[in-house]
């Protein structure tokens, strides 16, 4: 699904690099999780897999079944199946949620060369799934994220990723600001959208998220590279003893 | 006070160029003090505190700049609304296109008519509202239509009338100069909405007096698009009366130069006036220069009054806005507010903003804030994330941008309409 091949990235405004070499792939249907301190790369990654301007490419490539997404511009990102969850949702004064993701829906859909959603259907589907979200009519009726709690943000991602249907979901610190009652929501949403022909990138800090979504895999990032790649149990060996200790082993 | 020898020069080679239309002894009586307040000030010019940003050079000339003619298949701005349609071309009033002057709750008459008759209600408006108007702030531009305006019609609400007043300005001669005069009365308890649309003329000018009596409302929507040469020099005057309402909302897209002017006046208790503007300005292929100058003097007690102007600029376009809001010492309670903000959309554009208060009552509640800003980069990237192409995300953060002024229009079948005429726009312009 997701092939990242030797990526090398700098920050554009000043020459540092970020990414010093990742080398990851996420198959279809399984669920790979990123944990690392802070600082290691971890956001950056998410924010070079999705398109965001800022990052330099300095070497290396990242492929969505076999199309390279670097070569894209975040729309055709999205229109080609990456969806990230951003740590922190934007608010947009003046745009409705729900026209904002119809907008979006409709778009993707356009870009693929299929047919737009009637207003009736998306309405029914958008219903259904925040529901099951527990987002209220008035959530869907304000501007994005404007006035939302934290929680409330996350679960908007959650949304917006369930309508979308994305081949590639990143979640970028899905877990941050939330409690253990917002996670588990969270959580729950996710887990319903696993799917065969689905990955998953879970970018977090803490393994509590972890619990909720089981990973397959676990890769532990540091200074730009991934240090070392497990099971579910890398995981807990984190929660347990830190970074130190797998950051001092490798080096 | 004469104005400097240098503006009686301007002056004199475009009053040479017109001459005062008959009428009635008072018409003539007010067309005659509009020329002695005139001759008093002078055209404006760029020293005036009030021309600051925007140069009245071509606004003054005797000769009128040549603009072509706007060749589009678009339908025209409020097609579908159930109104009565007075047409204008070029400045003079069009019977043929137009509807039947006669409605239920509204008395419309041509103002060569009204300013041929020796009794008559206009005499209370014609150059009256204009004169109060010129005090602090002069508006010569607006004596000058009073003196020579040819055409025009006037408007006295008995009732609640029962559809809008449509006025439409059609631009067929590519060197016709206008100046239309209309003057309105809202009549105690009485309720009317006039609309406007059209480029008018090569070059436009146009006084609108509207006095609004005890609990009397007045609705104004109006577009003014998309002309890209046209040259307009517009003044609204009103005065409102205790509990009564003044609804103004402008749309202004392309046009080489545009001066909107508002001098709104309280002189009773408990009145609302709302004063609104969008402008959407490309100066790519010719110059954008829009200019919103709005004074709102509170002389009565207990009146709220808002100004909500937006600007989206590209490609070199201008944008001014001057707002006063001016609350005299009996205006006690006093609830005024005033925003006015443009959104750049590149390096190029420039908006001008002076917002004023001055206030003399002390139990009041003013508050006015100006910002100048760029596409949320945050915003764009959000959106381009969920897969809305750059094009159709940056017209979303526009139309956001300009919801607050949009949501001032009255009445839902109005607003629509403008709102999708603007999107219309605007994908014309991403497609």
């Amino acid at each position: 699904m997701l092939e990242i091949k030797n990526l090398n990235v700098s920050l554009e405004e000043e020459d540092k690099a970020i990414l010093k070499g990742v080398n990851l792939t996420v198959e279809a249907g399984k669920v790979h999780a990123i944990m690392g301190p802070n600082g290691s790369g971890k956001s950056t990654l998410s924010y070079v897999l999705s398109g965001r301007g800022g990052y330099v490419v300095t070497e290396g490539e990242a492929l969505l079944n076999g199309e390279n997404l670097l070569d894209m511009d975040p729309e055709e990102r999205a229109a080609a199946g990456v969806f990230l969850a951003f740590q922190y949702p934007v608010e947009i004064p003046g745009v409705g949620n729900m026209t904002f993701l119809r907008t979006a829906v409709n778009a993707q859909r356009k870009a693929r060369g299929e047919e737009e959603i009637s207003a009736t259907d998306f309405l029914k589907e958008i219903r259904a799934r925040a529901k099951d979200l527990k987002i209220d009519a008035d959530m869907l009726k304000r501007p994005v994220n404007v006035g939302f709690s934290g929680g409330e943000k996350k679960r908007n991602e959650i949304l917006q990723m369930a309508m979308l249907e994305p081949k590639m979901c990143i979640l970028d610190e899905t877990d941050s600001g939330l409690d253990v009652d917002a996670m588990k929501l969270v959580a729950e949403g996710v887990n319903a959208l696993r799917s065969p022909d689905r990955g998953f990138l879970v970018i977090t800090h803490y393994q509590r998220l972890l619990n909720h979504i089981k990973p397959d895999v676990v890769h532990i990032m540091s200074d730009g590279r991934i240090i070392k790649t497990g099971g579910p149990d890398l995981a807990l060996e984190v929660e347990e003893n830190g970074y130190a200790d797998i950051v001092a082993e490798v080096a | 006070m004469a104005a400097p020898a240098v503006k009686q020069d301007v002056l004199s080679a475009r009053l040479d160029a017109l001459s005062l239309p008959d009428g009635a002894a008072w018409a003539r009586e007010a067309r005659d003090g509009a020329l002695s307040r005139l001759t008093a000030m002078g055209l404006p010019g760029k020293r005036d505190e009030y021309w600051k940003y925007t140069d009245p050079t071509t606004l003054n000339q005797p000769e009128v700049t040549r603009a072509a003619l706007f060749k589009t298949d678009e339908s025209m701005p409020f097609s579908d609304i159930d109104r009565l349609k007075i047409v204008f071309v070029d400045g003079v009033f069009d019977a043929e296109a137009s509807d039947d002057l006669s409605m239920e709750g509204v008395e419309v008459e041509r103002l060569s008519d009204a300013l041929g008759r020796d009794i008559h209600w206009a005499r209370d408006v014609y150059g009256v509202l204009e004169a109060r108007g010129q005090t602090p702030v002069e508006r010569p531009l607006a004596a000058l239509n009073t003196a020579y305006a040819t055409d025009g019609v006037a408007i006295r609400a008995t009732g609640k009338a029962t559809k809008p007043i449509s006025l439409i300005y059609l631009h067929r001669s590519e060197t016709s100069d206008a100046i239309l005069h209309h003057v309105v009365k809202v009549e105690e308890g009485a309720e009317v909405t006039v609309l406007e649309n059209g480029p008018a003329a090569a070059r436009f000018s146009k006084v609108m007096e509207v006095e609004v009596a005890d609990s009397g409302a007045f609705h104004h929507v109006r577009a003014q698009g998309r002309d890209h040469e046209r040259r307009a020099a517009t003044h609204m005057f009103a005065r409102l009366g205790r509990e009564s309402v003044y609804k103004s909302f402008s749309l202004t897209v392309n046009g080489v130069l545009t001066r909107n002017e508002q001098v709104v006046e309280f002189t009773g208790e408990s009145g609302v006036a709302h004063v609104a503007g969008a402008a959407l300005g490309d100066g790519d292929k010719n110059a954008f220069h829009q200019d919103d100058t709005v004074f709102v003097t509170h002389d009565a007690p207990d009146c709220e009054s808002r100004q909500v102007f937006k600007k989206v600029l590209r490609n070199g376009a201008v944008g001014v806005f001057q707002g006063k809001i001016l609350v005299k010492p009996d205006a006690q309670r006093t609830d005024g507010y005033q925003l006015s903000q443009s959104l750049l959309l590149d390096d190029d554009s420039i908006f001008q903003a002076k917002p004023e208060l001055e206030i003399y009552a002390d139990d009041v509640q003013c508050s006015h804030g100006s910002t100048t800003g760029a596409i949320d980069e945050e915003a764009l990237f959000y959106l381009r994330s969920r897969g809305v192409p750059e094009g159709p995300a940056t017209d979303l953060l526009v139309l956001a941008f300009l919801a607050e002024a949009i949501e001032e229009i009255e009445g839902d079948a109005l607003r629509d309409d403008i709102l999708t005429r603007l999107q219309g726009w605007l994908d014309r312009h991403s497609g």
